[in-house]
């Protein structure tokens, strides 16, 4: 029993981690159909900003390395943000009307990223210290022992999912949003700047990745090539939850990061992935659409 | 009127395949030595798979990103034929276990598993290269279109089936060798592989299996059933309210594709001496489609030549520079994709074709009512515009 709750909460992590990848995916591919093959580099992006920001905090400012993680998290959505609106500007705008293309293009983007982060960063990974109130694990039962920054992670994902829902489906921004991915033409003809609409929604796909990213350092080092190895589950994670439907994505990634971790605890790690990949293509092939059909005509 | 193929060769595709053949049987061999054409031999088994990818991706809109399972399953299942004859209870004599593969042994496995008996005959072997990757795309085919998945959640889910098989291939360490793959391999029916003169006769082997291939596909291609691949991929539903089932014509063009990976894969261990999951996995995979890409993916010499561009770079960049290499070929990849999407030989047919074609016009060699300076277009196109003659072969 106590072995099951720690797993699952392991699993939990997991599933933070996915799903703050996924719902950056599902705003990128759900809503606007680019294939962004480098959204695991936007990840990295976050990753490196916040252990920059640790190592710099306890540089120069001891005082402040207890708390870096609360400076970091903004930090590292805003220069995934940043490098998304420059990556839409310069290469992804010219290819909205080829949506394979993008995939290539992007593909030609996250290597260039990995060696970037190499160069810059060295291959050696690297992992920010841990705040001491991060430290440490919360016993409910003597048994049972769960890690507090695991806790944390799901906190910052929970508060990350509602604000990402209140701004796609509640505020006037998502509904721009909306509106220009159902129809950009009668958007466009109501006079929605669909050109900012399209820069500002992919860059707040990339500047969730960075949120995912700075979740990661929490719970695993950083390398170079960190994010290629989210890259396959986190597009199986949007596809399977149905594209365009933040609560499937949600749904999914709690299915997979469950099942996985669950089917680990009796399989070993490398054949529970191939079991749940098996059946989530299983699933795929009687449900092209996914779990959560957005009932949009397309 | 004559026979389709026969003027689409003679119109098109024939000086183009002559050209190649000249370049790959004759100029290779004779400006190389042996190590060189066993390098540019192995480039060009990667070249089948380029070949592949031209025609199900360019031709039939299907992106596959896990090309490398097919290539994968002719590699190893090469491989295991080889190995088994590598490992004689002779040459074995100091494991545990004579007789079975040495992987094996270290992974204390004590009899050869069921599935590796058959692949102790050659035509048991050759039969697997030649059928089972097609039959497996032809499986994923009739699963995935019809029910009408396709574009990118194909490409998603193909990219999903190497990454299973390669976390299968490296956990699954006593049966397939794991992440160091099955090395060692040395002789086929006795015949030393690694010599000079079997590395050449190899090499010549793997060119002519290359240039069959291309004329394959130029003759799927001029046939109705290219014509109708092209048109689908254009305007889906047409084709499919004009009666006929569009699942069977992507199901085949992806298993013709898969044959011809899997009889690459099969070329790449013979003239390399091991396979492993590091040229299978989903790097691999899409390097195949960069090679597809840089050549033009409506080209199926393209294909070739884009293969042998990138794999040389790589070679020479790798080697010189070894942090740069990531950098180059990423912006390739993006220069390809976002400036000349139809790779080599859209430039071409854009620049020099149309001077060679005055030049020769100028001449009075011959003259041509339509000169091919249209690049040619397939996405992004105004719709309603169907699959045209000029997109056929290039």
């Amino acid at each position: 029993m106590a072995i099951a709750a720690m797993q699952g909460f392991a699993g939990l992590s997991f599933f933070s981690v996915l799903l703050l990848m996924a719902l950056g995916l599902a705003i990128i591919f759900g809503q606007m159909r680019v294939i962004n093959m480098a959204h695991g580099e936007f990840m990295v992006i976050g990753a490196y900003t916040t252990y920059m920001i640790s190592v710099y905090a306890s540089g120069m400012a001891p005082w402040a390395s207890e708390y870096y993680i609360l400076f970091a998290v903004p930090a590292a959505f805003l220069m995934a943000f940043i490098v998304g609106m420059l990556v839409e500007v310069l290469m992804i705008r010219h290819l909205y009307h080829r949506p394979l293309d993008t995939l290539l293009a992007t593909w030609g983007l996250a290597l260039v990223m990995q060696q970037g982060f190499r160069s810059l960063f060295g291959a050696r990974e690297v992992s920010p210290s841990t705040p001491s109130w991060l430290e440490g694990s919360w016993r409910p039962t003597p048994m049972i022992d769960i890690p507090l920054n695991g806790m944390a992670i799901m906190v910052l994902t929970i508060i990350v999912t509602l604000g990402v829902v209140w701004l796609m489906y509640r505020s006037r921004w998502g509904l721009r949003v909306r509106a220009t991915m159902a129809s950009r033409d009668m958007s466009m003809a109501v006079g929605i700047n669909t050109r900012w609409v399209d820069r500002l929604t992919f860059a707040l796909g990339c500047g969730v990745a960075g949120i995912a990213g700075a979740a990661f350092t929490m719970i695993s080092s950083t390398g170079p090539t960190s994010g290629t190895l989210y890259i396959v589950d986190t597009f199986l994670v949007v596809v399977f939850g149905g594209a365009g439907s933040i609560s499937g994505t949600v749904v999914s990634a709690f299915l997979i990061a469950q099942g996985q971790s669950i089917l680990e605890f009796f399989l070993g790690s490398s054949m529970a992935k191939v079991t749940t990949l098996l059946v989530i293509i299983g699933i795929l092939m009687l449900r092209p659409e996914g779990l959560f059909k957005s009932k949009v005509r397309r | 009127m004559t026979h389709p193929l026969s003027k689409v060769l003679e119109k098109r595709g024939l000086p183009g395949l002559l050209i190649l053949a000249l370049l790959i049987l004759v100029v290779i061999p004779v400006t190389m030595d042996v190590d060189g054409i066993n390098l540019t031999g192995r480039f060009l088994s990667f070249a089948f798979v380029a070949v592949g990818l031209t025609l199900a991706w360019g031709y039939g809109g299907l992106l596959s990103l896990g090309q490398g399972l097919f290539f994968g399953i002719g590699g190893y299942a090469m491989a295991m034929y080889l190995k088994l004859e590598a490992s004689t209870p002779e040459a074995t004599a100091i494991q545990t276990t004579p007789g079975i593969p040495d992987f094996m042994d270290w992974n204390q496995i004590t009899a050869l598993p069921w599935f590796w008996v058959p692949f102790n005959s050659l035509t048991f072997t050759i039969v697997t290269i030649l059928v089972l990757p097609a039959f497996f795309a032809a499986l994923i085919g009739f699963a995935l279109f019809t029910r009408r998945v396709s574009g990118v959640f194909f490409a998603i889910i193909t990219q999903a089936l190497v990454t299973i098989a390669t976390i299968l291939v490296i956990g699954q360490q006593g049966y397939t060798g794991g992440v160091n793959g099955i090395t060692d391999l040395r002789t086929l029916k006795g015949w030393d592989i690694h010599t000079d003169s079997a590395l050449v006769i190899l090499y010549y082997v793997n060119a002519g299996l290359l240039l069959a291939m291309i004329a394959l596909g130029m003759w799927i291609l001029s046939t109705k059933y290219g014509r109708i691949l092209m048109a689908a991929r254009d305007q889906e539903n047409r084709i499919r309210f004009s009666g006929y089932n569009v699942a069977y014509f992507k199901i085949f063009i992806f298993a013709v594709a898969a044959f011809m990976s899997g009889i690459g894969g099969a070329m790449f261990t013979l003239q390399v001496g091991f396979i492993s999951p590091s040229i299978i996995g989903i790097i691999p995979s899409i390097e195949f489609v960069i090679f597809a890409a840089v050549g033009g993916r409506l080209s199926l010499l393209g294909a070739v030549y884009g293969t042998l561009l990138v794999t040389y770079a790589r070679n020479i960049i790798a080697e010189a520079y070894p942090e740069f290499w990531l950098f180059f070929i990423g912006g390739i990849f993006i220069a390809v994709v976002m400036f000349a999407p139809y790779g080599l030989a859209g430039l071409y047919q854009k620049y020099v074709r149309r001077h060679w074609e005055r030049f020769l016009a100028g001449r009075g060699w011959r003259h041509r009512g339509n000169g091919g300076n249209n690049p040619p277009t397939a996405s992004g196109r105004p719709s309603g515009h169907v699959a045209t003659a000029s997109e056929t072969i290039k």
